[in-house]
């Protein structure tokens, strides 16, 4: 567990030192949403129904911009080859890497969707339900991202692989979290959507460490 | 006393053979220089003998315990071409990360490695403004402090000066005659004394 808690702080704190690389994505997180009612409509009703959408694709958009370097860096450095080599559990480091991942782009990610949300004229029960569908399902995204960043971390220019690759299955994740915002508007039952992302999070913490670690040794050859 | 088996080891990166049926074994004290061509397969065995790539064919164990197994891991230190530093953290802080992979060690005791391989004085430095000896000494300072039984390394003398060449030949001598077991390739004169060799 030490190790997970080092290898954590030493992510942060990479990051930290070189900002652009987590400020980046946000930045295209909130200049997308803000472009959104200067192309359709300000309109508090146009935008009222299409906002959970848009900040959900705007949010998967931004999270998928930064998975290239969830690997990248430690690959060509060699760190990589160093996590590899340890006796520690690979899957331990890797889940260390990707809660890093997490805290830097989900946590800013929801804690900007409430002013974002407003801004797109939700009303304050609606941004409840889309901070908690964000914080229920962006971990989903940072886990499910690593499987594409391990088995791409060799290839050079690999960003429209990654998209392909990942896309895919941030699809349902998307459809759910999307209706359950948009159903609550409605004052409809949300609790199946809620169950369905809590489901996706609890396999994923999982299995993908494991799926991820072989990928990673895979792409080391 | 524990030694290093390999059996039958085959190696292949895509057509090319690059060696088949290589047996050798390492004993505790003793050092191995592995020589041959460009291309001829130094990397590969290195890197295989570290648990990172796989070999088509063939057994490793240190003492009956299997290359992938925990015992194994946990007794070797692999020393790779690339410089396993993050350019955004000082000498000190990538040291402190790179040996807990392995075993936590007190920052004092990496301050004093640092010193070792003279680099007193650099411990808050960011790694990105060092040159390319001084990084490869910030690696080989972690090296020296692990407790890893086996070295591994890889083209260890590159672009260090004569005196840190002699620097990494004495510690290695030390750790072999503390019954350590050291596999080093390098295309450089090496007067460590008691080297075997290994032609690829």
């Amino acid at each position: 567990m030490n190790i997970y808690l080092q290898t954590l702080k030493r992510d942060l704190r990479v990051a930290i030192r070189n900002p652009s690389s987590v400020l980046n994505p946000l930045l295209f997180f909130i200049i997308s949403v803000s472009l959104f009612p200067l192309a359709i409509s300000p309109e508090a009703s146009v935008l009222k129904e299409i906002a959970a959408g848009i900040i959900w694709v705007a949010s998967m958009l931004a999270v998928l911009l930064s998975l290239n370097a969830l690997f990248h860096h430690d690959f060509e450095n060699g760190v990589l080859e160093q996590m590899v080599t340890s006796h520690h559990s690979l899957p331990l480091l890797i889940l260390s890497k990707i809660t890093a991942h997490w805290i830097l782009t989900g946590i800013p990610i929801i804690l900007l969707s409430p002013l974002l949300g407003l801004f797109l004229f939700l009303d304050s029960e609606s941004v409840k339900v889309l901070m908690l569908t964000l914080l229920l399902a962006t971990p989903s995204l940072s886990l499910i991202g690593a499987i594409g960043a391990s088995l791409i971390v060799g290839i050079k220019n690999s960003g429209m692989l990654l998209s392909l690759l990942i896309l895919p299955l941030y699809i349902p994740i998307l459809i759910f979290a999307s209706s359950a915002v948009s159903q609550a508007q409605f004052g409809l039952d949300i609790t199946g959507q809620l169950y369905f992302l809590a489901t996706i999070l609890v396999v994923s913490i999982m299995a993908i460490p494991f799926v991820s670690s072989i990928a990673l040794k895979i792409s080391l050859e | 006393m524990s030694s290093l088996n390999v059996n039958n080891l085959n190696c292949q990166r895509g057509y090319n053979q690059l060696f088949s049926e290589l047996s050798f074994k390492v004993n505790a004290g003793d050092v191995l220089r592995i020589t041959g061509t460009n291309g001829s397969g130094k990397t590969s065995l290195l890197k295989i003998l570290a648990g990172l790539n796989a070999a088509e064919e063939g057994d490793i164990a240190l003492d009956n315990h299997p290359v992938k197994s925990d015992e194994y891991q946990s007794e070797v230190f692999y020393l790779g071409h690339l410089s396993a530093l993050s350019a955004e953290l000082t000498s000190i802080e990538n040291l402190e990360f790179l040996t807990g992979l392995n075993k936590s060690i007190d920052q004092h005791l990496l301050v004093k490695a640092l010193a070792q391989v003279g680099l007193k004085g650099y411990e808050d430095e960011y790694c990105a403004k060092l040159s390319a000896g001084q990084k490869r000494r910030v690696i080989l300072a972690g090296l020296f402090v692990s407790n890893a039984k086996i070295w591994l390394l890889d083209e260890p003398f590159t672009a260090l000066d004569p005196q840190g060449v002699k620097i990494v030949e004495e510690r290695i001598s030390k750790h072999c005659a503390q019954g350590g077991l050291c596999l080093f390739t390098t295309h450089q004169d090496s007067a460590l004394p008691n080297q075997k060799v290994l032609a690829l």
